[in-house]
């Protein structure tokens, strides 16, 4: 059992989980991922290390609600338990001195990358971080992020902070204007991660994503979370989960993550309906 | 003439094949008490007996089936203990065809005796009346012992070495330990709670269970020996990694490897779905590809979600099949449609990114391979399709690399599985055994645990000499 230090919610449908883990935060390095069950009934789920602290013995995770798991997780309240954390998996990200380097982070992404950031910015990279959200209200953690790069890009779907676009925009633009750029790290929804990735290609300019297919093990068992990538099978748990996102095969991935579609959302349904039950089971006891 | 008539095996009642192919619930029922006896009184308690040399771990089973005859049920499951500490599960799982009861006199004329079913209700008999026997603490040593996998190999050394007095602690990369018994044969075959009552019994007698601990990635093993005092360790980490065919299509929709489809189905509990979270596809048609336990397992599991058709389709013909022949049966019984001689060459997609069929060829049997199997060749132009909606490729599996490949001083052999020697699963790396399917390639539940007791032989010795001891020596 994993205990939960602090539960809160970032901004709307993100969440952040600080929990005690002393074991994998003193393993962790940068760009893993741990395989969390929430409770006995839970999926395996990955999520990416967002943050870790040795001395505190924690870890942190963020978390983008999205189904029953992630919105099991989100339910947590601080001092609450969940039942499983295995980690740190997966291979970690090549970091060194490239010279400039665009970190892009989208959704659950924005928390993950930071790490990337200040390990690049303490490399002694010029390091342009550039985040997206549909609105202003959703973005987060800009403080934290500023704090490790030399320049801080916003972009919002409806305009409301910073570029009118997603982060594809700016580093369109930026790349077109001639602006030198050694290599690109992207982690977020794999819709972003692909535009990024278009987006550089005809720049030839490096990029990394960090593929999320699903996953079960997480140790390279099961296969279920195999991408393509430069016409080779990979299994993203133990080869990645960091690729080359010119040499993804982005339709497959999509297509696969797409495969219990119907079922997540009966899940979510019956998840749903179960806690209006409960709550309102709770609050008539308190009437009583 | 009363022989005669006691040459029928007794029967183990079932579920009936059309009720039980809808349901999770083990298929056969066991024994009662007087059935044991009947069975058991076939046998002739030889003085040198055959079936013995058939056992991978030598039970003594004519003594245990003694015990049986004279109603002696706790004492024969005991007895049973001596050699084989999981005699629920090998009594389930074994194929007794190919080991004990292949060799059992009685086979020569008619049925032989049903060592696996008497071993089973033994088995059965002493759990539910006999209560936990926990044997006294020994001595402690003071050594400590790290066992990496939670598989049959991994519980049979944990159980050995800790009653040798030394602390010993077993680390499973899952939630849950049992390794293959609990994520690979399903609840059907095998029910869970004999795992659990397994584990909770080398709990009891202290072993330390680490769960969640992928080690390669949270702790490599040097680690363990070096930084954490461990003074041997034992790598029982299975052979999981699956095996995919390189042919077209693969990675639509719809196409587990059987790991996969069982982790979820078996670990996971799919089939409780929504109850459990995690989901798996209940298909309607459903090509299993692949003849041993693992397809059989699959295609079975596939059934009991609810599947109309499920195809087991294998390369070679049903004489080659290497699944235990309980199973074979079972699946038969149940509506399996076999497909021998049959070989896929690619998988069709419905354009939406899911399979909808597949293109297979016939095949047919040439001369024997280096397996000793008749070798299938393709009949050129035999192509034809089936429509399906899952199909699940249950081809084997290789080692994991996971684990050996953190460890640059560890001899493996070709195939990635770790070189370790037969008899003591001594390893290239000073005080690292190995064994089970990491060493042997996919094997069996029996042999993985005889390889957990060899290796806690091996380790016992190897402590013996790793300190020299000379507090012991008498002082003049
Ligand atoms: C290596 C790796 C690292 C990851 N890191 C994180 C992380 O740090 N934080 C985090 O929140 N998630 C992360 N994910 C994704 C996360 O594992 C999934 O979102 C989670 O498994 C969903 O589980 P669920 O039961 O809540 O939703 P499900 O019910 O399983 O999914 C609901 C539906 O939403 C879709 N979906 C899932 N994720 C997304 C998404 N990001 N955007 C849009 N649609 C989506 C699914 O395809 C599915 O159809 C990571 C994935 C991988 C492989
Ligand atoms: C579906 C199926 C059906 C079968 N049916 C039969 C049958 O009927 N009869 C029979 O005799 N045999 C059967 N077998 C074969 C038998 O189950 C195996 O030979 C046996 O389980 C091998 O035991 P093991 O201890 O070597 O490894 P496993 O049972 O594979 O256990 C290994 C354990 O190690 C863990 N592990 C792996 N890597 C790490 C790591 N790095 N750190 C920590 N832990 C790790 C794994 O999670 C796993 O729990 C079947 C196998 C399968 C897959
Ligand atoms: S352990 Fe297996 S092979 Fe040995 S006697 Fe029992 S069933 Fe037969
Ligand atoms: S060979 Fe057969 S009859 Fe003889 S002791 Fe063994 S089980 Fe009994
Ligand atoms: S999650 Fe099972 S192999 Fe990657």
């Amino acid at each position: 059992m994993y205990k939960v230090l602090v539960s809160e919610q970032l901004v709307p449908n993100i969440h952040l989980l600080n929990i005690e883990a002393a074991e994998i935060a003193k393993k962790a390095l940068i760009g893993q991922f741990v395989v969390v069950m929430v409770d006995e009934v839970g999926e395996r789920i990955p999520l990416s290390l967002a943050d870790w602290d040795v001395e505190e013995g924690t870890v942190t995770l963020v978390v983008m609600q999205v189904g029953t798991s992630t919105r099991k997780l989100a339910a947590l309240k601080s001092g609450d338990y969940i039942l499983s954390i295995a980690g740190p998996s997966g291979l970690p990200s090549h970091l060194e001195k490239f010279g400039t380097v665009a970190c892009i982070g989208g959704c659950y992404g924005i928390g993950a990358i930071i790490p990337i950031a200040r390990s690049l910015k303490s490399l002694g990279n010029e390091v342009i971080s550039i985040i997206e959200a549909r609105s202003k209200n959703l973005l987060y953690w800009q403080d934290k992020l500023q704090q490790v790069s030399d320049e801080l890009i916003l972009a919002t779907g409806d305009g409301s902070s910073g570029y009118k676009g997603w982060a594809y925009d700016p580093l369109k633009e930026m790349l077109e204007r001639g602006k030198k750029i050694d290599i690109v790290f992207a982690h977020g929804c794999t819709f972003m991660m692909r535009l990024i990735s278009e987006a550089t290609r005809s720049f030839g300019v490096k990029t990394l994503v960090v593929l999320n297919p699903i996953m079960v093990d997480g140790t390279g068992m099961c296969g279920v979370c195999r991408v393509s990538v430069g016409g080779e099978t990979k299994f993203a748990c133990v080869d990645g989960p960091e690729f080359d996102g010119h040499k993804v095969d982005w339709d497959l991935l999509m297509a696969r993550r797409t495969i219990y579609l119907e079922e997540e959302i009966r899940s979510l349904q019956r998840y749903e309906c179960q806690q209006w039950y409960f709550e309102t089971a709770k609050a008539m006891k308190a009437k009583v | 003439m009363e022989e005669k008539k006691t040459k029928a095996r007794v029967r183990m009642r079932e579920q009936d094949p059309l009720e039980r192919a809808r349901n999770f619930m083990e298929v056969p029922c066991g024994y009662t008490p007087d059935e044991a006896i009947e069975e058991a009184n076939r046998c002739l308690t030889c003085l040198k007996p055959a079936c013995r040399n058939g056992c991978p771990v030598e039970v003594d089973i004519p003594s245990f089936i003694k015990l049986i005859k004279d109603g002696k049920f706790i004492e024969a499951a005991w007895k049973v203990k001596e050699k084989n500490a999981l005699p629920a599960v090998c009594g389930r799982v074994c194929p007794q065809e190919i080991q004990c009861e292949s060799l059992c006199i009685l086979g020569k004329k008619g049925e032989p005796v049903a060592v696996g079913n008497l071993e089973r209700f033994a088995a059965d008999y002493e759990a539910e009346k006999g209560g936990i026997k926990v044997p006294e603490k020994p001595k402690a040593t003071g050594r400590k012992i790290a066992i990496i996998g939670s598989g049959p190999g991994g519980l049979t050394c944990a159980s050995d070495l800790i009653k040798s007095g030394h602390r010993v602690t077993l680390f499973e990369a899952l939630h849950k330990p049992g390794g293959v018994l609990v994520y690979g044969i399903p609840e059907f075959r095998l029910p869970k709670v004999i795992v659990e009552r397994e584990v909770e019994y080398i709990k009891k007698l202290g072993v330390e269970l680490r769960l969640n601990t992928v080690i390669g990635k949270l702790y490599t093993v040097d680690e363990l020996l070096n930084e954490q005092g461990y003074d041997a360790c034992f790598i029982v980490t299975g052979a999981g990694l699956p095996i995919f065919m390189g042919i077209p299509g693969e990675n639509l929709n719809g196409i587990y490897s059987a790991n996969e489809f069982l982790t979820r189905a078996n670990l996971m509990k799919a089939y409780l779905f929504p109850e459990y979270d995690t989901p798996i596809k209940r298909g309607k048609k459903v090509a299993v590809f692949g003849g041993g336990n693992v397809a059989m397992d699959s295609a079975r599991v596939a059934l009991r979600l609810g599947a109309e058709n499920v195809y087991l389709i294998y390369r070679r013909s049903e004489a080659e099949m290497p699944a235990r022949k309980a199973e074979v049966h079972h699946a038969h019984e149940e509506g399996i449609e076999f497909v021998f001689l049959t070989n896929p060459t690619r998988f069709i997609d419905d354009d939406k990114g899911n399979v909808c069929g597949i293109e297979c060829i016939k095949m047919e049997l040439g001369e024997p391979d280096a397996s000793g199997r008749r070798k299938p060749i393709p009949i050129k132009g035999s192509e034809f399709q089936i429509e399906i909606d899952v199909a699940i490729p249950a081809l084997g599996t290789r080692a994991n690399p996971l684990l050996t490949k953190t460890m640059t001083d560890l001899e493996l052999n070709k195939r990635g599985y770790i070189a370790a020697e037969e008899g003591t699963g001594m390893t290239s790396k000073p005080g690292v055994f190995a064994g089970g399917d990491i060493v042997t390639g996919s094997a069996t539940v029996i042999l993985a645990m005889g390889a957990g007791r060899k290796a806690a032989n091996a380790i016992n010795e190897y402590l013996k000499w790793k300190y020299w001891d000379v507090s012991n020596l008498p002082k003049s």
